[in-house]
């Protein structure tokens, strides 16, 4: 954690979103020299896109862990009297009535609280696999280079060539039950590609470097050079990856849900599906999931930028 | 230019080899029998479908059966035969293909001018309110999944203002693609459009940029060649992957809008376990994009002339 320094307080003027080379905050020299994450998080704190997208991201995985205190409407008890036609009470906010009933006379709003779990689930652990197996490779082939560098950028070519959403579909076709853990696996065995070749290319200029050679010459073995000396040097742009892909896997399982190879059980993407059926005479069953599905996809897209424009050197 | 071009040929044989072994491998390796799909809920006789198996070979090895594929594929053009229908899989090919390039070069063609013009006009206004509103869009474009979006635009332009038919009847009418397309090409839209005022505002301040004003060349001149060329490179490398996704992105759209392309052909062989439709669909839908990346780099050369290719 940095120091507090003064100029913390003012708040420089941060472009909102993509980031404008000449408006970089102005800031007075610290006392002391930060490091890049040092400087990174003193930029994130005066990042109004951070703020917002982490207050929103604070509240999806409250929802996520406590759906209980957001409603006391079960998701999947249907009661057939509340039929889909009677119009949403929007005035009564935060009863189950509130967003209406789907076809089957369950409470939309029930749903939606209760989707929000799949729908972080599945980002979260697509994202962990897919950095985890990504930056080991990536980082196995940049390092090495050569022979094992060819073999594995082949590898990630043949991964990467084929279409990421009909791969998955192939696999999960096979399932007849998709748990989490299942869409997890599927997404993550076609996205990994992406953080591999971001983390080659960042270990093939981090290798270079003085102070691996340092390292090298003292006689640091192998694997202390790697994850000691490599890893956290080149750990900047995997987190500006993984956290905009984060969004993009949330979509990605709403999107197979809508196509019937999501997850079973109770998801935004399988409710948006139902809800399209009766879109002329009850809108609001397709509305309002498609409305928080966007809403958290657009949270972890704003998180990622802010985290972009906090570490790239560029922008500096 | 001449080597460097054989030498990415030759790299791309492991590559296309790797895709479709692995489509193939994934495929066949999982449960279902699209020779008992044929004979819906009845058993149908273990005669007829041992005899039904042979005939489409299935009853080989896996790796025998990859190889007697390649080989038709490669040495006849033969792509093997749809089982539910009876006929070539060429044939069924043939009929989706062109719909679903109708729908994505349409969408493509809305992403390159639409995007790069709104990247442009952002990138040269950066830090202002155009651009600010510019990026807010495109920040929402991207969070709304496709499917949502096609559900809002029929309901909005077909249901409610009946300005456009809501499903496709011929899909040889561009006015009536035109509306899917517009959906399919949103979020990558909104990448193009990123990229390229990123490039744009990072490159406005190059020195060439400074020289070429500095000599008095016209405003138009020194945006439209200096800067858009140099500009182009990350935008034509996302645009040379996006091909595929575009047509893979195809799936939904498709589906949304009642065409009859390479999308619901997919579909229906996953959901029959049609190998040798998939397969064959994939392999060109690979085919397209190993071309595309290559297409990509040779104009890396173009636009930056300081880039050489040994």
């Amino acid at each position: 954690m940095p120091d507090v320094t003064k100029t913390d307080v003012k708040t420089g003027r941060v472009d909102p979103v993509g980031g404008a080379p000449e408006v970089t905050a102005t800031v007075t020299k610290p006392e002391k020299t930060r490091s890049l994450w040092g400087d990174a998080w003193a930029d994130l704190r005066r990042s109004w896109i951070f703020i917002v997208s982490s207050v929103m991201i604070f509240f999806l995985l409250l929802i996520t862990f406590f759906p209980g205190w957001f409603t006391s409407a079960q998701p999947i008890l249907g009661d057939l009297s509340k039929h889909y036609l009677q119009k949403p009470k929007l005035g009564d906010v935060g009863s189950a009535d509130w967003l209406g009933y789907d076809q089957q006379g369950r409470s939309v709003y029930a749903r939606v609280i209760y989707g929000t779990r799949a729908s972080v689930a599945v980002g979260f652990g697509t994202t962990i696999l897919v950095t985890v197996v990504g930056s080991l490779v990536g980082m196995i082939a940049g390092y090495f280079g050569g022979l094992v560098d060819s073999i594995l950028s082949r590898l990630t070519d043949v991964f990467f060539g084929i279409p990421f959403l009909l791969g998955t579909m192939v696999v999960l076709n096979s399932f007849p039950e998709r748990t989490t853990w299942v869409v997890i696996g599927a997404l993550g065995f076609f996205g990994w590609t992406q953080i591999s070749r971001v983390m080659r290319g960042a270990v093939i200029t981090t290798k270079q470097a003085d102070y691996v050679q340092a390292a090298k010459a003292l006689g640091a073995s192998t694997p202390r050079i790697m994850f000691r000396h490599i890893l956290p040097n080149t750990m900047a742009p995997v987190i500006v990856v993984a956290t905009i892909s984060l969004g993009v896997y949330i979509a990605a399982e709403a999107t197979l849900s809508f196509l019937g190879l999501g997850l079973s059980g109770v998801s935004w993407g399988n409710d948006i599906s139902d809800g399209g059926a009766s879109i002329r005479v009850a809108q609001w069953i397709m509305l309002y999931p498609s409305i928080m599905l966007s809403i958290t996809v657009l949270a972890f897209i704003m998180l990622g930028e802010a985290v972009r424009n906090a570490l790239d050197p560029k922008m500096r | 230019m001449g080597r460097y071009v054989a030498r990415r040929l030759l790299q791309m044989i492991p590559v296309f080899i790797g895709t479709t072994l692995l489509i193939f491998l994934m495929v066949y390796a999982l449960p279902g029998d699209p020779v008992r799909g044929l004979f819906g809920d009845k058993a149908g006789s273990p005669q007829v479908i041992a005899a039904l198996r042979h005939e489409y070979g299935l009853d080989q090895p896996i790796l025998v059966q990859y190889w007697n594929y390649m080989k038709d594929m490669i040495l006849h053009g033969d792509f093997g035969t749809q089982i539910a229908s009876g006929r070539p899989v060429t044939d069924v090919l043939g009929d989706a293909f062109p719909v679903t390039m109708r729908l994505a070069s349409l969408a493509f063609a809305i992403e390159v001018v639409l995007g790069i013009a709104l990247g442009v006009l952002a990138g040269l206004r950066a830090g202002r309110l155009t651009d600010n509103v510019i990026l807010l869009i495109t920040l929402l474009f991207i969070s709304v999944p496709v499917f949502v979006l096609g559900f809002i635009a029929k309901l909005v332009f077909a249901e409610q203002l009946k300005w456009l038919d809501p499903n496709v009847s011929d899909s040889t009418n561009y006015g009536q693609l035109l509306m899917p397309a517009i959906v399919l090409a949103t979020a990558s839209l909104a990448y193009v459009t990123r990229l390229t005022r990123t490039s744009i505002a990072e490159n406005r301040r190059a020195d060439y940029i400074r020289t070429a004003i500095a000599k008095g060349l016209p405003k138009s001149r020194v945006v439209g060649v200096h800067l858009m060329r140099n500009s182009m490179i990350p935008v034509i490398t996302y645009l040379g992957t996006d091909i595929g996704a575009l047509m893979g992105g195809a799936v939904v759209t498709e589906g949304l809008f009642n065409i009859q392309g390479v999308g619901g052909t997919i579909y229906e062989s996953l959901v029959r376990r049609e190998g040798t439709t998939l397969v064959g669909l994939v392999t060109i839908l690979v085919l397209i994009y190993l071309a595309a990346n290559l297409i990509v780099d040779l104009l890396y050369a173009v636009l930056d002339p300081r880039i050489r290719y040994a």
